[in-house]
């Protein structure tokens, strides 16, 4: 029994210590993104990392164009997504048959296991070709190829997070609008989709995250120009994002320089991104659990 | 009365016209994914022979297999389950049936949502500042494996949580009742009854990190490396991490043999969702409860 207690006692230590692992190697990456990247901070004056001309070999860092290659990327990636990945959450979740949802369910499973770089190939081989003859432009490498497929890579993010809040709606509600006579379309749209509110915002949010970070498929589509963006007629100029010249120039660097630092300074603020992002669609969820539990007890 | 059925015929012709617009949607959504893996199938397929799976590269990688990329894309998979999985099973057992209700149970659950969120090349960069710099293990299958783990992580710990949450209460009140201690009926009761949600979630999540190539771009892989890795500490060749150097980097590669690299790939990834899929719904037919 003595034996059995101390078992017992060491399991538990190392459970709990697995648990809080998550917390600690959040920890680990600020930190060593910190030592790696604070030091640019010192070495470029603040100005020239906020202009417009990004020419690392001729000690250019201004990180503008990067961000807002990604910015435009990352909108054009969502005004793909969310339209796509709701109405099909919506559509699995509130009207397909079985054997639809049977079909449609793995599919989006199997498009959030396809490799990004499997993706980014198809784009150079296929896509871009298509969209260059289509538009017109010199290439297909462009902002506008990268945000259609990094929409399809989003969407799986959307879905199943979308769907879940969908169906954590409880059927009283919808039997309540039946009843007063709604129909099956009214119902979604007035009663179902706000029920759900929090979780769709959620699924938004954690869309354009999955968006904001992706970096391979960026990285081969997007024809790499570190030009600061104008206008909407940019969509079809090449760009670059943060991710991919953190993907591209890394390994070129000497590990120490001032560019080496100033690509861990990119990934700071990329972290800080998605922490930001992430801590706002948990926030939500938060407070909307909470509401509920108040609401039920 | 009159009025009154031309607004429910209007109603209903909202209704059909929005109906349309979710299917057509979910159509456009799918057929994509549908048109992508024929279609690497349909064009790689030829390229595929045993000598291609089973050789090294020749000419510049221009000709020959792409067994070293094989096997590193084996060992690192391998690699990062030895980490994850006791990791990410020991962290959603705690979460499941030990974490009380308290602050810094939700600071767990708030890390494993940034962790997931992490863009993948920031864990490259960690990964090569910590590991590779810090600790010098050098770009080497260990320090790849440990970046991917992290990565990896959170998608097993909220699978096996899931799985955790979905053994009813029932269960553990009897083996209770019976005597047993908190782990005990942990252990004897519900992990087997969560194991099938358990296996699918670490399957999936492996599935994930072999696909991977931003995490591994300065913490492994190997441009060209003609030879399989003999110890954890060599770098070595990577499925994606080959299939983008064959694509991108190397001028004059014929397409079949970068379409031949996909489809190896694919069926990687492909056959570990298969298994997953199967596991799960085996599970759901075979489930008392």
């Amino acid at each position: 029994m003595r034996e059995l207690n101390w078992r017992e006692y060491i399991t538990t230590r190392l459970i709990r210590a697995c648990g809080y692992s998550a917390i600690i190697f959040v920890g680990l990456i600020f930190i060593f993104l910190l030592r790696e990247g604070s030091p640019a901070l010192v070495e470029i004056p603040l100005p020239s990392l906020f202009s417009s001309r990004w020419y690392p070999i001729e000690e250019y860092f201004g990180i503008l164009p990067l961000i807002s290659g990604s910015i435009v990327v990352t909108i054009g990636a969502t005004l793909v997504s969310v339209p796509l990945g709701l109405s099909t959450a919506i559509f699995i979740a509130e009207i397909a048959p079985r054997w639809a949802k049977e079909i449609l369910k793995p599919l989006v499973e199997v498009l959030a296991g396809l490799p990004s770089v499997m993706l980014g190939f198809l784009g150079i081989l296929v896509v871009a070709p298509f969209i260059r003859t289509a538009t017109n432009i010199p290439t297909g490498l462009t902002a506008f190829t990268g945000a259609l497929i990094l929409g399809m890579m989003a969407i799986p993010t959307i879905v199943s997070v979308a769907e879940d809040a969908l169906d954590a709606v409880p059927r009283t509600y919808r039997e309540a609008a039946h009843a007063l006579g709604a129909t099956e379309w009214q119902t979604i749209w007035r009663v179902t989709l706000p029920a759900a509110r929090s979780g769709v915002l959620t699924a938004i949010m954690l869309g354009i995250g999955r968006a904001i970070g992706e970096t391979m498929t960026v990285m081969m589509v997007t024809g790499n120009a570190p030009v600061l963006l104008t206008g909407l007629e940019s969509l079809f100029r090449p760009v670059r994002t943060m991710t991919a010249t953190i993907a591209a120039e890394m390994g070129e660097v000497a590990t120490g320089s001032v560019h080496y630092h100033t690509l861990f300074l990119i990934g700071i603020t990329l972290f800080l991104i998605s922490l930001i992002v992430n801590m706002a669609a948990a926030g939500v969820v938060f407070r909307q659990r909470k509401r509920a539990e108040r609401i039920l007890s | 009365m009159r009025r009154l059925r031309t607004a429910s015929e209007r109603n209903k012709l909202t209704q059909n016209i929005g109906f349309t617009g979710l299917r057509l949607a979910a159509l456009i959504t799918v057929v994509p994914i549908v048109l992508v893996v024929v279609y690497i199938f349909w064009q790689g397929s030829p390229a595929i022979s045993w000598e291609f799976i089973s050789g090294f590269p020749r000419e510049g990688m221009r000709a020959g297999g792409i067994l070293p990329a094989i096997v590193g894309t084996f060992w690192l998979t391998l690699g990062t389950g030895i980490i994850a999985v006791p990791l990410g099973i020991g962290a959603a057992i705690y979460l499941a049936e030990y974490a009380p209700d308290t602050n810094w149970t939700r600071a767990i659950r708030i890390a494993i949502i940034n962790l997931a969120g992490i863009p993948s090349v920031v864990y490259g960069l960690f990964g090569l500042g910590l590991f590779v710099l810090f600790l010098q293990f050098g770009t080497s299958i260990v320090a790849g494996s440990l970046t991917l783990a992290i990565m990896t992580l959170p998608v097993i710990i909220s699978t096996t949580e899931e799985a955790l949450r979905a053994v009813p209460n029932s269960f553990r009140v009897v083996s209770i009742s019976l005597g047993g201690s908190k782990w005990q009926t942990i252990r004897r009761v519900v992990i087997p009854q969560a194991l099938p949600g358990i296996l699918t979630g670490v399957i999936l999540g492996l599935e994930r990190a072999a696909g991977e190539t931003a995490p591994i771009l300065f913490t492994v892989a190997a441009f060209f490396l003609p030879r399989l890795p003999t110890s954890i500490f060599d770098a070595t060749m990577a499925l994606p991490y080959h299939l983008f150097v064959i694509s991108t980097q190397v001028p004059g590669m014929p397409v079949q043999i970068q379409y031949g690299t996909a489809v190896v790939l694919l069926t990687f990834v492909l056959s570990m969702n298969t298994v997953a899929a199967v596991i799960r719904s085996r599970a759901r037919a075979r489930r008392q409860w």
